[in-house]
């Protein structure tokens, strides 16, 4: 009973602000309840097919591939694999998490997981054509050309800044995702 | 006067979007269907290889979904009450009103702490443009909202503990002002 407290503690105080809301505000409330069931709706479409495609990358791709072609030392290869699996994903950056825990767990390397992370935050293909029509080539072109350095400049500098103690704890934690 | 000219704006975000054919809803079950037909030919083809280790990596997905379940329906919440106050006019309003660095500022931390499918935002982002919002904040709400998630910081944590994913929204959060900067310049 503890734990299970412990482990919606985040969800519970959530619910408790939703609850403070629908008191003093209660047109908010409504339009929040309305958010959330289009969000969930969202989540639950998008979630299946992403754990399932994860559970079999788990079971199929042995570490030692990962860790050979996107691993330390895995060099321009890995960078490059890593912006292209990024920027072919669509959908929201929280669906990427769980791509990268499999990651981290097949001793991809942190970089190359930031990069990633990166990349399917904002260079993303389809969003790319979708940014370009709505505002313009010029405008799409230069967010990419600026982005692409950006995001792995910012990996690298995260590399550097969190201490490597902080860094194999990650993976450790990663293990029993 | 000013809020009328940016319901003004939403209105037209939606008229074009159907105009092009655009629908968001659209994009999203587009995006589920590819999934989905990626996960049943995985799936298969798995199974035609080896049943066991199908079952394995069911019990796998299920496993990882259970452990990051609660920090989804605490996001799912802290999204549903932040997207109540922070919608679409709102929004429209702080960029427009404001100017220089100050506005720039603004547009970076509603864009850090909204969250808006791009469906949606590059529309949106098109026409505050058109109603008088400048382009270097245009430019960097788009690019926190891609890049930063204060939203879905509990689930980033769950992966990669709090030091990692603090520097990396930190990180994003400051490089979109070099992305803003340079669309400025760049873009006329």
């Amino acid at each position: 009973m503890k734990d299970l407290l412990k482990r919606f503690r985040f969800f519970l105080v959530m619910l408790m602000i939703l609850i403070g809301v629908m008191l003093v505000d209660h047109p908010k409330e409504i339009k929040a309840l309305g958010i959330m069931a289009s969000s969930l709706k969202e989540m639950l479409l998008v979630i299946p097919p992403v754990f399932i495609l994860l559970g079999l990358l788990d079971v199929w791709v042995p570490k030692e591939t990962m860790v050979r072609h996107m691993g330390e030392g895995s060099g321009l290869k890995g960078v490059v694999l890593a912006v292209l699996l990024g920027s072919a994903a669509a959908g929201p950056l929280y669906g990427a998490f769980p791509v990268a825990g499999v990651f981290l767990k097949k001793g991809v390397s942190l970089s190359n997981i930031l990069i990633f992370l990166g990349a399917w935050s904002t260079t993303k293909i389809p969003m790319f054509l979708f940014e370009w029509t709505s505002l313009g080539g010029r405008f799409a072109l230069t967010r990419l050309v600026v982005d692409i350095p950006g995001i792995i400049i910012i990996a690298w500098l995260i590399c550097k800044l969190v201490p490597e103690a902080e860094q194999a704890r990650v993976y450790q934690k990663a293990e029993k995702l | 006067m000013v809020a009328k000219k940016s319901e003004l704006s939403y209105s037209l975000v939606l008229k074009i979007r159907f105009e092009r054919g655009f629908n968001v809803r659209r994009g999203v079950v587009l995006f589920a269907l590819i999934l989905y037909l990626l996960a049943v030919i995985a799936l298969i083809g798995s199974w035609a290889n080896d049943r066991q280790k199908t079952v394995a990596a069911l019990i796998k997905a299920w496993k990882a979904f259970d452990t990051i379940l609660p920090q989804l329906l605490g996001v799912l919440v802290l999204i549903g009450v932040l997207l109540a106050y922070l919608d679409a006019p709102t929004i429209g309003r702080i960029l427009g009103k404001d100017s220089g660095w100050w506005g720039v500022l603004v547009a970076a931390v509603v864009g850090s702490v909204t969250l808006i499918p791009g469906f949606v935002a590059f529309p949106t982002a098109a026409m505050l443009l058109k109603n008088g919002a400048g382009l270097t904040q245009i430019a960097a709400f788009i690019s926190t909202l891609m890049m930063v998630g204060v939203a879905t910081m509990p689930v980033e944590i769950k992966y990669f503990g709090k030091k990692v994913a603090v520097y990396r929204n930190l990180t994003a959060f400051v490089f979109s002002f070099v992305v803003a900067w340079v669309i400025g310049m760049v873009v006329r």
